[in-house]
């Protein structure tokens, strides 16, 4: 049975508090980085452990503090982004209102590591529990000298603060997330140049998914060849699993990296709901391509699912039984998709909307045979041709539903009508 | 304190130079107060954040256009968001709460009752997948939604109205 690491303390009473926080062993990690450390010496621990981005790209959490400059001269920044919106993702939310000062102790020693003095939260505007808790988790932590002046005796200073979204999914990409910290619509910028050279207001920035920041105290506290023997080789740590969908326990489950999939739906979530039979799992969250229930056994890791076709993304698993009609998942994926596209890539922009014209069209029964390969021409128009992963996570989920369950979609337009949930 | 006004929370007095009111960062928090004081983005709310921060006011409705939780409009006193996420309609949440409360308030989406006390939308989704459907109230969230959950929640808020 695994122990639980991240959300160990979330079924705890008052566990949001820094009392219970500390009582459980936290900011224990700080001093000692403080005293003993150097910023490379964390930095390496961190690339030795193998831990990576939990934010759905999965990049190397070390390398990425590594790309920082080091001259003291420049100023730095470090961002928390707790913009979670991806469909079926439902983890950050927890560890920010259960367990907010595993997260601002990881952002302490992130910016110790990389020299910045200055660090934001910027959060989803809907999050109002998850503000009010980030901002007395913040206050908890100034009055007992985490953050501010000088923290602890040491040379290192580090103000934080809080900066709230107002609805829009894709402020959680990075480089959107620092255009709207600096007050700008959130339109993703080119990359490269990548934020560890120039990100906000110009300077370097580190930007981290929360569950990526609360993995830095235990990494600290009990070693990088620890972390590194959870999960598999190239997939270490814990990982929040989100599932939804049509099983008997929904909910988050902390397990390691590499859990097949099959051991997370039955005996983790208890099985499918009203024993009706598997038909496809979205792994990752919305941006990533179906499962079929001859795929089960994946493990679910970074390159695990890669191999199969998918992404790890967010580890946001939705599962749908028998009775769900693909083209009507294809349709509600395509309308986020549509609504959250910023607009500033016109495949993007144009591209979504056209798709999404077709699949109502198809689910309402009045879709024409051309139907189906104009969806393939329009996703692999959007394909590669955006600035940010938003083209891509909006039609990757179409193309594999397209090739999976293309029946449905014929049949759609063929009997002008869904067959598939039985009912008319 | 209202968490609207977190941006200028945790600054040091040097800060308060970057973040000085009138500089662009300080817009998403300068709106939110002006929403909150006007109950929606006037003309004139727009005017004034705009001369405030020393911006175009076309810039600022650019702003007020592209984030979902700035509104242009008056809305009711509760706004009734309905996720339609994938997880609320898999458990048979969106279409059928949005379809409830339609006929109950009879409204459609996007529209307000007549006494001005609800105003019905739908949103993407809200984050509550594993305890969908879910429905936002102003700034609570209610989870597991069922009819009879609607329709305590549409009881308990008229209850403050009476």
């Amino acid at each position: 049975m695994f122990e639980p690491i991240l959300t160990r303390n979330c079924g705890l009473p008052r566990s949001e508090t820094i009392d219970v926080y500390m009582a459980n062993g936290g900011y224990q990690a700080l001093p000692k980085v403080l005293r003993e450390c150097t910023p490379d010496q964390v930095i390496e621990t961190v690339i030795a452990s193998g831990l990576r981005g939990r934010g759905g790209a999965g990049f190397p959490a070390g390398r990425k503090w590594s790309f920082m400059p080091k001259d003291p001269q420049v100023e730095k920044y470090v961002c928390v982004n707790t913009d979670e919106g991806e469909p079926g993702t439902f983890k950050d939310r927890e560890l920010v209102e259960k367990d907010p000062h595993q997260i601002i102790e990881g952002v302490i020693i992130a910016s110790y590591a990389v020299g910045a003095k200055r660090a934001f939260v910027y959060i989803r505007g809907e999050f109002f529990l998850g503000v009010k808790r980030w901002i007395k988790a913040i206050d908890d932590a100034y009055a007992k000298g985490f953050l501010g002046k000088n923290i602890l005796g040491s040379e290192f200073s580090l103000d934080l603060s809080v900066h709230r979204g107002a609805g829009a999914y894709i402020c959680g990409e990075e480089t959107a997330l620092i255009e709207s910290l600096e007050g700008k619509r959130g339109e993703p910028r080119k990359k490269p140049p990548y934020p560890a050279n120039v990100g906000l207001w110009g300077k370097p920035t580190l930007v981290h998914n929360v569950e990526t920041l609360a993995n830095i105290p235990h990494i600290i506290n009990r070693g990088a060849q620890w972390y590194a023997s959870i999960g598999t080789p190239k997939s270490a740590g814990p990982k929040i699993f989100c599932i939804s969908g049509h099983v008997r326990n929904r909910g988050v489950f902390e397990l390691p990296l590499g859990t097949t999939l099959r051991e997370i739906i039955e005996e983790h979530a208890g099985g499918m709901a009203f024993d009706k039979k598997l038909k496809a799992v979205i792994p990752g969250g919305a941006s990533t391509p179906m499962l079929t229930p001859e795929q089960i056994d994946t493990p679910m890791a970074f390159e695990t699912l890669e191999a199969a076709g998918t992404m790890l993304g967010t580890g946001a698993i939705i599962v749908m039984n028998e009775d769900t009609c693909m083209v009507d998942v294809a349709r509600r994926l395509m309308r986020f998709f549509a609504h959250e596209s910023c607009g500033r890539c016109v495949p993007c922009r144009v591209g979504t909307r056209r798709m999404l014209d077709i699949l109502e069209r198809v689910e309402a029964g009045k879709g024409k045979a051309e139907d189906i390969p104009h969806l393939e021409d329009l996703a692999n128009g959007i394909r590669g041709r955006t600035f940010c992963p938003l083209g891509d996570a909006a039609v990757n989920p179409i193309l594999s539903s397209l090739r999976l369950f293309r029946n449905e979609y014929e049949d759609h337009i063929k009997h002008k009508r869904c067959t598939a949930m039985g009912s008319p | 304190m209202s968490p609207l006004a977190t941006a200028s929370r945790h600054l040091s007095g040097e800060e308060v130079q970057i973040f000085d009111p009138a500089k662009r960062s300080m817009l998403l928090t300068a709106l939110y107060i002006a929403q909150e004081q006007y109950g929606y983005l006037t003309p004139d709310a727009v005017d004034r954040v705009a001369k405030r921060l020393g911006l175009p006011v076309t810039e600022v409705y650019s702003m007020a256009s592209f984030y979902s939780l700035y509104r242009t409009k008056p809305t009711g006193r509760y706004v009734l968001q309905v996720c339609e996420g994938l997880s609320c309609h898999l458990v048979g949440g969106a279409e059928g709460l949005v379809d409830y409360l339609r006929r109950k308030l009879a409204v459609q989406p996007g529209q307000t009752t007549k006494d001005g006390l609800f105003t019905l939308e739908t949103v993407q989704c809200l984050a509550s997948c594993g305890t969908s459907p879910a429905i936002r109230v102003n700034d609570a969230l209610y989870e597991n939604m069922t009819a009879e959950k609607v329709d305590e929640l549409l009881e308990t808020l008229r209850g403050y109205h009476v």
